[in-house]
Order: C-alpha cells, then structure tokens, then sequence
C-alpha cells in the first residue's frame, strides 16, 4: 500500500517502514495491518513518529505499536532507543503520568463463587480506593520525609509499612524500585501533590477490575503464570498522580532551556530534552526514578486494599483468597537496558510511551518464577470487552527493543465520545452484558466507552503474528471501579 | 464569536481560544480549562488569588500560566471561574482569580486534567483577533 503523504512501504503483513528522508536519522517502523493502519493514518500519529526520529543519538528506529495514537510529543505506543553517548533523554517521550502501569492479581477464587457477590465486591472496592477529586485514605497521613521514602523506595516502601509481602515485591517489574532516584530533585511542587494522592486511583483511563479467566491459548505458560480457566483476576491501572505530572511539567521547562542551550533542533516543543550525560538529562533521569517509583507504591498499596475488600465483601480469609501478584509492568518509562545493535551488546536508553516491555525467556531481568515462559505482558482493553496476558519473546527482544503494545487504543476522541454516550446509560449497558460498573463521575465513564477504543482482541493479534509477544490468556470484566 | 471551541485529538483535549485583546485570550484560555474540569455555573467567586508567573515567551507564558492554575486546583481543590490580568507582557503575567474550593455536594468533576502540554501550542493573531491553541493532556 502506498500513501503519498508519508512514502509507507510495506515490510510484512504486520509491519510498515517509513523511510529516513530529510532531517530523520532513522526510519520509523510502524507494526499493523493493512485495516489499523488505514486507522492510524486518520491522526497525526505518524507525524509524531517520524518526529521522534529527529532526535539525536536515536538508534536503529522509530517504532510505533499497533495501538499507537496521536498523543503530545511522541506518539502513544511510541518506542524509542538512544545511544548513551550521543543520545538524549526527553520527559515527553515518557509522558506526564510516569510510570502508568497495569498489574494483574490472580486469586484461588473461581468465578461462580463470587458472581451472586459482585455487587458487594464493586461497592467495598469503591469505598476502600480513593477515586475522585481531594478524596484519600482517612487513615494514611504522611510527611514531607515520609514521601521522600516512597519516592527513594517504591513498592519497598509500601511493603515495609504493611500494605503487601516480600513475595510480592519479586512479581514487579524493576521489583518495585528503579535505582538511582533523588528526591531532592523533585520539587516542593511535586511533593506537595503527592502527600495528599499516594493511595488513590485517579480518573480517566484508570481502574481496578475484577474479573476472571476466560479463555487459555498456551496452557502451559498460563500454569506458570498461576493461571486457570475461570479464576477470577484483578487488574489494576494507574501511574504517578499529580507528582508525576508536576515533575514532567517542571523538567519539560528545564527541557525547553537544555535543548537551546545544547543546539537541538526540535519539531515539536513537547519532544524538548537533553543529551542523557548532561547535568539536566540525569537530574531528570533521578527525578523520573523518584516518579517511577511514586507510582509502585501506589499500585502496591491499591493492590493492599483490594485484598481488605475481597476480605470483608465475601468474607473469605486471605488463605481462602489466594491473592497474589502475576506481574506489575510499567507503560510509561525511560529505563537503562542492554540491547543488540548491528551484533553487538550496546546499553541504551529506551524510552516507552504507551508500550510495555517484553523480555524473552531466560532474560536476566525476567522474574525467576517466569525464566522458562518470558516476562508476563499485561494488556488491558476498554470496560466491555477484555484483556490480556502476553508474553515477551526472543524477537521482541531483537526487533523492538524488547517492547510490545499497551492497550487497545483510542480511536474517538473524548468530544466524540460524550457525543455517542448522550442520552444513553453505559452504566446500564455494561450491567445487561453481566458487568458492573462504579465511577465517581458519569462523565467518565461516557468517554470510556467501549466503542471510543480499538478492538484490544485485533491490538493483540497483530503484536502475536507479528512474533513480538505470545498470547497467554484472555480476561473478562465483571466488575469495574473506576475514577 | 465564542471564548473557546473544543478541538477533536484521539487521546487527550484541545481547544482553540480567541479573544479581542491578548489579555482577553489568556483569560478565556483559563475559562476554557475549567469549564472542561467542572460546570462552571455552579461555581461562584468566593475566594480570590494572585497570581504572577513569568516564561521565555508568549507560548511557554500560556502553558504556565494554565499550569499555575491547575496547580492550586489539584492542591487547594480550586475551582476558578473569573479571571482577571492585571498587567502582562511576553515574558511576564500578573492576575487576580476568583473561584471557590470543590463541594461535593455542589460541584460536579467533567473531566480531570492532567497537564498543559507543549504539543502543537500556538498564539496567533489574524484580523484584529487574537487566537490560541493549546492541548491538554488528560
């Protein structure tokens, strides 16, 4: 297929080139089919593709995941790889929500034991995770130094004061914690946002859904991932808070300064940033860090609650309900990471803006329990549909630096969506397909309706055939809180 | 001619503002943000706030002046509704908001905003009228 307005060239069923021309120092390579990328092409997602490979020190290419959409700076299910030399660090090509992730529970429930329940589930989960604006645990009031702990020791931290076991911390990507944070790089600010958000959902795209296994592709990995047809599941998706937009915003402004003073010419202020060694390319890096793991503790202290609410909803003891973690992913990062280029070991900086990482098996930063399948790859879809479990691969590994897709993908923007949404109640439709649903504001919900997000089923399929990540498992919602 | 339109992007927010003089446009850049956030009929002038912010040029002026703002809305749970520029140039911005602070009881949440972005901002002026776009990230 040819577009006369980006020069596409076909590579294979599953992946697009766009050609290095003008000022790009490398292609950009989209993965999609034919259909999505007809779809892709409705936004400026390309553009921001192409942006990015204006960067300096960017390696090997520009990558966009079949889920990518136009977002600010880099596209959402924008990959990018910088040399440690040459290259640069940029906050826009991690986002202001730093360190959104998804992580997934697995419980010894099965679905039939709690279906007559779901409706106390919902209510308890809603009432025990703060969602909505100045809303928080009554019971957690922290200090200035407090949060300077959790910033310095992500999901360590909340372990070590109780919301979570030791076991837990091994089922984190990065085990909770990404080294070399600095608080005292982040701003008063930031800080002062974040004592009043740790412990709290956030609205938008973000959620905690209960659910249960609805379909197995490899049941081997699904063994060793802990999971069995119809056991009931809990994903969990939220990043950073407010700390995590404030330290964006205020290194997106040191940016803007680095990247005139260091020369970089940028096609778009957003993607503003600076040569990774430089002093504001690692102030940035540590604050990131400190962001990063902000958001850790977050999930793990959410995850905490979740398992008080299935306590009291269904009045089962921990031991009955099994919860434990599958894994914890970040999709919104810039991490350290050794990969091949042109045959040799080379240490990079991948940025990862709406994209998961996906490391093959018997990679040293695959969890041990998960050596022998890969590291698991958590993809959650809109309210209606479902999600699933990946794997990461060999290929992945080689081909995009170790990362897959994310999510399903908007398609209609929020405008459109409350658009389609008025007049109906989506609450109500989500509860005649069996789902239910607790917002704190109906208008989120309209602009998360099913239909304003791609098809997560077709996302997968295509990182799948693609070979960059292996189907594990499907997941189906029965009940949803959101902010 | 509205103070603002709200533009369509796939995963965040955009608005297209105007305004006669530039101080009527980043006013109405203001207004535009937190009628996305809350339905500002609802919302009356209770308490007062000055603000002065300052930024390399007319652009980076607007991204931090919407960021002030949405800064003492996640901390002070703000909802502000008039806004008043007292004195401004390119680098520079002194203003009085008025607002109150968020009643559950009262007020409803529309939309949460995340952040201000850089992406695709800009300030133009054609025909003796002023305009502005900015995209949010929500």
């Amino acid at each position: 297929m040819a577009d006369d307005k980006y020069k596409i060239q076909k590579i294979d069923d599953y992946r697009w080139r766009i050609p290095r021309e003008g000022k790009m120092r490398v292609d950009g390579i989209v993965y999609a089919d034919e259909h999505m990328l007809e779809e892709i092409q409705k936004d400026e997602s390309l553009q921001q593709v192409i942006n990015v490979s204006y960067l300096p020190g960017i390696v090997s290419h520009s990558l966009a995941m079949p889920d990518i959409h136009w977002g600010y700076g880099f596209p959402i299910g924008g990959v990018a790889a910088f040399d440690m030399d040459e290259g640069v660090v940029s906050p826009g090509g991690v986002g202001y929500d730093i360190n959104c992730g998804v992580r997934l529970l697995r419980t010894g429930l099965s679905r039939v034991e709690i279906s007559n329940k779901l409706e106390s589930v919902v209510n308890t989960l809603f009432v025990n995770i703060p969602s909505g604006v100045g809303s928080h645990r009554k019971d957690l009031k922290l200090s200035q130094h407090e949060v300077k702990n959790v910033l310095k020791n992500g999901a360590r931290w909340a372990i070590s004061h109780g919301y979570g076991t030791k076991e837990d911390l091994e089922h984190i990507e990065e085990k909770g914690c990404i080294p070399g944070a600095d608080p005292e790089l982040v701003s008063n600010r930031a800080i002062e946002r974040g004592l009043a958000q740790l412990g709290t959902l956030g609205s938008g795209n973000h959620f905690v859904e209960v659910g249960y296994v609805s379909e197995i592709y490899d049941e081997e990995t699904a063994r060793v991932l802990g999971l069995e047809k119809d056991g009931v599941t809990i994903v969990v998706h939220t990043g950073s808070r407010g700390l995590g937009y404030q330290v964006c915003d205020d290194f997106i402004r040191v940016m803007i300064d680095a990247s005139r003073k260091y020369n970089i010419e940028l096609p778009d202020r957003q993607l503003c940033c600076a040569p990774i060694n430089s002093p504001e390319g690692k102030e940035y890096l540590a604050a990131m860090a400190c962001a990063a793991n902000y958001a850790f503790a977050n999930r793990q202290m959410i995850t905490h609650w979740v398992r008080e609410s299935f306590e009291r909803a269904l009045h089962v003891s921990p031991k009955e309900s099994k919860i434990s973690l599958v894994y914890d992913v970040c999709h919104n990062i810039a991490k350290f990471e050794e990969h091949v280029v042109d045959g040799q070991k080379k240490r990079l900086c991948v940025h990862r803006k709406g994209a998961t990482r996906a490391f093959p098996p018997n990679h040293p930063d695959t969890p041990d329990a998960y050596k022998s399948v890969g590291q698991p790859v958590l993809i959650p879809g809109d309210m209606g549909r479902c999600s699933y479990v990946l794997v990461g691969t060999e290929k992945a590994y080689y081909d995009t630096f170790g990362s897959t897709c994310h999510g399903a993908g908007r398609v209609m923007s929020r405008n459109q969506a409350m658009k389609i949404a008025k007049g109906r109640s989506i609450a109500q439709e989500l509860k005649e397909k069996g789902i239910l649903v607790r917002a704190d504001s109906r208008a989120t919900l309209d602009e998360e309706l099913p239909e304003a997000y791609k098809d997560v089923t077709e996302v997968v399929d295509i990182v799948e055939h693609a070979g960059i990540s292996r189907k594990v498992a499907q997941l189906k919602p029965m009940c949803v809180i959101k902010g | 001619m509205p103070k603002y339109i709200l533009i369509d992007h796939t995963a965040d927010i955009g608005i297209d503002v105007f305004g006669t003089t530039i101080e009527e446009l980043f006013a109405n850049a203001a207004f535009a943000q937190f009628d996305i956030i809350t339905d500002l009929s609802k919302v009356e002038c209770k308490v007062e706030y000055p603000v002065k912010i300052s930024g390399i040029d007319r652009e980076q002026l607007l991204v931090i002046w919407l960021s002030e703002l949405l800064y003492l809305h996640d901390v002070k749970y703000l909802l502000f509704k008039d806004f008043h520029i007292t004195d401004m140039n390119e680098n520079q911005l002194t203003a009085s908001v008025c607002g109150e602070v968020f009643n559950d009881d009262k007020h409803v949440i529309k939309t949460e905003i995340k952040a201000v972005t850089y992406h695709g901002l800009s300030i133009v002026q054609e025909n003796h009228q002023w305009k502005a776009r900015v995209i949010f990230d929500l």
